[in-house]
């Protein structure tokens, strides 16, 4: 799935030792998340070690569906692009493996949006070697 | 070793809220000379400095040798715009250990005058890339301001919190603000003031948000023993906490559930308090919403309940549960962080100083900051008397 949305402009990641693969996985068009086989659990932001018991995580890939924890539509953002883009929709979604990601809810109207919308990824395409993700609303019911 | 309780005795506010003629080290040096004025420390005997600011401008180090201060504890902790409440809590700590005796805490700010209403609408980055947690937040364009809308909309998804509910704070914090002469906003408001007012992130409209100000603030602690000797009835630091749940917004594991779920506890514990017994309230009024949430955490009613809280009970200096009655974030003062004004407030209160918005017999007065967007919650019970 390829984004439909503009990222000329955004200041873009930098990325570490601990989020190297996350974004290498991304360029590829993957989500992937960190797991702790120790705890059987999944983390995001990606860290040098587990959150909660100190050992160091796999990667997986997820799924790459959701739903959206909360949001809000900006209407007033004063660094570029982002203030040629209000309003646009800045959303938390909770991944069906467990953690949550900030993103841009794209292809929906601000009325449209809310609480518990199943939604998918969907990968920018590739700037200066980094595919930003998106998410979107889910093509099927899930 | 003598009484080492630690309070407070000297208090400072610099000019505010608008004060194109001066700098941030203007503010510093305005707050701290009328609080020593205020006190009769004698700025020799200050041993122990705590501060944060710009680095090389007014970091602790740097105001160390600014302000000449041969010290024997310094802190420059940063946790946002409640560290004051940190402060609080690691000085008295370090009088109460004998660690020093006399404390300096300092804020001052020209964010206004120098930066505009930028604060709350722009992207904490520059340059075209971004490391660390952020570079999952920045290329979504949060502002700071969103942060918080989203904490916002969680809470009236989960609990039916409205923005008619929210709107009620601002109209509370401004009838306080018009007790204050220096307030930046001093005109009454109604709720349909503030929902008529423009959106900035939905659900949070223009009049949701903090002023954006000048100011500084001083704060000189002591021990009991020391105390005795200055100009004011000292003020006891009856129990201090901090926690933290995330830094990022995006990091925030439950975003109805701040940190001061943890930290106030915590000061009551110490202090031996309960919320019943608060008669003044500061709480960090970054936006309405940040005030709902801590009254909640704070344990004034249970949580999810804060909407019909403040349906039924006045934030006003003369209502129900008496909060920011300096006129808040909201309405008087926020020159970027904004925790050391609770505090002096807090005092001011205690001390019976508060002008119009004395609130008779005040004995107990609860300071709970929030640092960062919901990250940081550092909470300070003062008193008349010791714990």
């Amino acid at each position: 799935m390829t984004a439909d949305t503009p990222v000329e402009g955004r200041i873009l990641p930098l990325p570490n030792s601990s989020t190297k693969p996350f974004w290498e996985a991304a360029a590829r068009g993957e989500l992937v998340i960190q797991w702790c086989e120790q705890c059987q659990e999944a983390q995001f932001h990606p860290g040098p070690l587990c959150r909660m018991c100190g050992a160091e995580p796999d990667w997986k890939v997820a799924s790459g569906r959701g739903s959206i924890y909360t949001y809000t539509v900006v209407h007033q953002s004063r660094t570029p692009p982002f203030d040629q883009l209000v309003p646009y929709i800045v959303a938390m979604v909770d991944l069906d493996e467990g953690p949550r990601m900030m993103t841009n809810v794209i292809g929906c109207a601000a009325d449209d949006v809310h609480v518990g919308m199943r939604v998918e990824v969907a990968f920018a395409a590739e700037v200066d070697g980094i595919a930003l993700p998106f998410w979107q609303a889910a093509s099927e019911a899930t | 070793m003598g009484d080492r309780a630690p309070t407070i005795v000297g208090i400072g506010l610099s000019d505010y809220p608008r004060t194109p003629h001066l700098d941030s080290l203007a503010h510093h040096g305005l707050a701290i000379r009328r609080a020593l004025d205020d006190s009769g420390v004698q700025k020799a005997d200050i041993d122990g400095l705590l501060c944060f600011g710009s680095y090389g401008i007014d970091d602790a180090v740097t105001m160390a040798e600014i302000l000449g201060i041969r010290y024997n504890f310094l802190d420059g902790t940063f946790a946002g715009g409640t560290v004051f409440e940190y402060y609080v809590q690691h000085a008295a700590a370090a009088i109460e250990h004998g660690d020093c005796d006399t404390v300096l805490i300092t804020y001052g700010s020209d964010l206004l005058s120098k930066q505009g209403r930028t604060l709350g609408t722009q992207l904490y980055a520059s340059g075209n890339r971004q490391g660390g947690p952020l570079q999952f937040e920045i290329p979504y364009g949060s502002p700071l301001v969103s942060g918080y809308a989203l904490a916002a909309r969680r809470h009236m998804h989960q609990y039916g919190t409205t923005s008619e509910q929210l709107a009620r704070i601002a109209v509370d914090t401004r009838f306080n603000a018009a007790a204050n002469p220096l307030a930046m906003y001093r005109d009454p408001l109604t709720v349909e003031d503030v929902l008529a007012s423009r959106m900035i992130s939905d659900p949070l409209h223009m009049l949701d948000c903090c002023v954006i100000s000048d100011g500084g603030g001083a704060i000189l602690m002591t021990t009991a023993e020391r105390a005795r000797d200055l100009r004011q009835a000292p003020v006891y630091i009856r129990g201090a906490a901090t926690a933290q749940t995330h830094w990022n917004i995006s990091a925030m594991p439950d975003f109805t559930v701040t940190a001061a779920a943890q930290s106030g506890p915590a000061a009551f514990a110490k202090a031996g308090i309960s919320p019943a017994d608060v008669d003044i309230l500061m709480l960090y009024d970054s936006f309405t919403i940040t005030v709902l949430l801590l009254l909640e955490d704070l344990g004034f009613c249970p949580k999810g309940d804060g909407g019909s809280f403040l349906d039924a009970n006045r934030l006003t200096y003369n209502g129900d549960l008496p909060t920011n009655t300096d006129g808040g974030g909201l309405s008087s003062c926020h020159p970027g962080m904004r925790g050391i004004f609770l505090l002096i407030e807090s005092v001011r209160q205690l001390r019976g100083q508060a002008g119009t918005a004395q609130v008779p017999d005040a004995e107990i007065a609860v300071a709970c900051g929030s640092g960062g967007q919901l990250s940081c919650m550092g909470t300070v019970v003062l008193g008349k008397e010791r714990a």
